[in-house]
């Protein structure tokens, strides 16, 4: 008597207005709502609706390309939150650490997230190209891609080493302070760099200064990390993360032995 | 299907066997839905990875030491731990060398890769016997010379970039002993080998010493090396001049770290070619 009811109620639920135009196919399990599972959902066409049955092997992937996109994932999340607190400005960036770190409700939690979350980014996104470099998924037809994942590598790092600087604590300015001496040695656009003489850089005018938005890691440096941080990297990482993709589809899906 | 006009038409005619229509028709039979197989897996793994972060988050805080002060500079300052390894390589080369030219030559390097390996074998599946020249070479890269300088960076090194057991206390008087020469003004046992014989370097040029060491290393080696091999060798034969020359410089200067670091510490050198406007 009750299940009847429960089954009549159901039914109406499921063919009203509002659920017909929200879900276009019932959730039986058949070959048909597999594949519409898949095609009629925004996010998981992503995938293909049938891959090779390899490829969905932990001991093939790692898991390690899903893991770095989803640490990305809970790196902007974690990211966008702590923005609501932060203000990237000499006299108030530390404070608004401590800001967060005592008085903002789970403040703490969310930055120690987005700080281990960026760790653990770094070292998957390795731990992916080492993969795919064993298994030779870089061969054609899948070279480009390959490219592709060296610039996501290389902006995974940028992304990283901007973050580093944004506590604004005796740790950031000095790692970051040595992580760009460097770009004061580049060969001709730096003022200690080979050659800098016939160009004539200076140590106010060189490849560093224009990075550091003055000659010292200073509050200019801290807006200018901010930005690229929080908004130049994050939009650049996402749009190759885009291409990365759509290529894995493009190029036959993941690799695998003929 | 996207996946089998791409796979059929894949550029790689000339080194990759195209798929007959045997193996594609396998191909297409041996899959599976994604729904459920591969986004069960995907939700089960985005568990794992949210409630092992989750945790770590509520027991490890992260840091945050004394507020920025540019007038202190501690001792020792360390880059970012993931960047240690291009700081570890500061000891053996100038910083124009080790903080610009070569972590661009490890990028270029990287995204090379696929156009100068030119060997069919070994795609999809892990195999080191039909690639091992390419696998040897990349966990040597990978292995030795980023992850193990970057453990080097972050355990061993102390005040002054000294040397450091992990369980030694930092001592930042610490002294060392700077013996380091120069190659041409190197002396191996007061015979005056293997240059100093040579008389003063500077009137005979020491720039000449390193600018001959650097083109037999760079360009002599291995043009001898493709000349000696080509004739037997298939794979030098297919690669072509262009590749090889690319491939060749790129692992050559991987291993002038090593070697750099051997000459050091053996030796005690710390530039082979010193010239007005930059030293190696
Ligand atoms: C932000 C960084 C990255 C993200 C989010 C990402 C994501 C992914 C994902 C989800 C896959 C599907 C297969 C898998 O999970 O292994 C994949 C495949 C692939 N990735 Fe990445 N990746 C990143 C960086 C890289 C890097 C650094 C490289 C190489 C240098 C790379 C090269 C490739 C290639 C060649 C494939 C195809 C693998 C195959 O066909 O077996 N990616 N990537």
């Amino acid at each position: 008597m009750l299940t009847r009811k429960l089954k009549a109620l159901k039914r109406q639920i499921v063919e009203s207005q509002v659920w017909t135009s929200m879900f276009r196919h019932d959730y039986d399990d058949t070959p048909r709502n597999r594949f519409l599972q898949i095609m009629a959902n925004v996010w998981l066409h992503l995938h293909p609706p049938k891959i090779r049955r390899h490829a969905i092997r932990v001991r093939f992937t790692w898991c390690m390309g899903g893991i770095t996109f989803l640490l990305f994932l809970v790196l902007t999340i974690t990211g966008v939150v702590l923005m609501f607190y932060y203000r990237p400005v000499g006299e108030y960036a530390y404070a608004d650490m401590k800001y967060l770190e005592f008085d903002v409700p789970f403040g703490m939690l969310m930055r120690n997230m987005h700080r281990w979350a960026a760790h653990g980014m770094v070292i998957t996104v390795w731990l992916h190209m080492f993969r795919v470099f064993m298994t030779g998924s870089y061969k054609s037809p899948r070279e480009f891609n390959w490219v592709v994942g060296v610039i996501l590598l290389t902006l995974t790092l940028l992304l990283s080493f901007t973050g580093y600087l944004l506590p604004w604590d005796q740790l950031s300015i000095w790692a970051v302070t040595v992580g760009t001496n460097m770009a004061r040695a580049t060969p001709l656009l730096g003022h200690e760099g080979p050659f800098a003489d016939v160009v004539g850089v200076t140590p106010r005018y060189d490849a560093r200064a224009f990075l550091l938005g003055g000659s010292v890691v200073g509050p200019p440096t801290l807006l200018r990390f901010y930005v690229l941080h929080c908004i130049f990297l994050p939009i650049l990482a996402s749009l190759f993360m885009i291409v990365h993709f759509w290529r894995i589809r493009k190029d036959g899906g993941i690799s695998g032995p003929l | 299907m996207a996946e089998v006009r791409a796979t059929a038409a894949a550029p790689a005619a000339k080194t990759k066997p195209a798929p007959t229509s045997a193996v594609k028709k396998a191909q297409l039979e041996d899959r599976v839905h994604v729904w459920p197989f591969l986004v069960r897996n995907e939700f089960i793994c985005t568990l794992i990875v949210m409630v092992l972060f989750t945790v770590w988050s509520i027991v490890i805080n992260a840091p945050l030491e004394e507020p920025a002060n540019p007038a202190n500079t501690p001792n020792p300052s360390k880059a970012p731990w993931y960047f240690l390894g291009l700081q570890e390589m500061l000891v053996y080369f100038d910083p124009w060398m080790a903080g610009v030219v070569l972590p661009s030559l490890v990028i270029v390097g990287l995204m090379v890769i696929p156009y100068v390996d030119i060997n069919p074998k070994g795609s999809g599946y892990y195999t080191f016997r039909e690639r091992p020249f390419a696998i040897t070479t990349f966990l040597f890269g990978f292995l030795i010379l980023w992850v193990t300088l970057i453990l080097l960076g972050v355990f061993f090194r102390g005040p002054g970039w000294n040397l450091f057991w992990p369980w030694d206390r930092w001592d930042p008087h610490k002294v060392v002993a700077l013996t380091n020469v120069d190659l041409a003004s190197l002396d191996i046992g007061g015979t005056g080998l293997p240059f100093k014989w040579l008389g003063n370097p500077k009137i005979f040029g020491v720039e000449l010493i390193g600018l001959t060491l650097s083109v037999l290393y760079l360009g002599v080696l291995p043009v001898v090396y493709y000349l000696w091999k080509k004739p037997t060798s298939p794979t030098l034969q297919t690669l072509g001049p262009v590749r090889y020359a690319i491939v060749v410089q790129l692992f050559l200067i991987m291993m002038s770290l090593p070697l750099k670091m051997f000459l050091r510490i053996a030796f005690n050198i710390k530039y082979v070619w010193i010239t007005p406007w930059f030293n190696i």
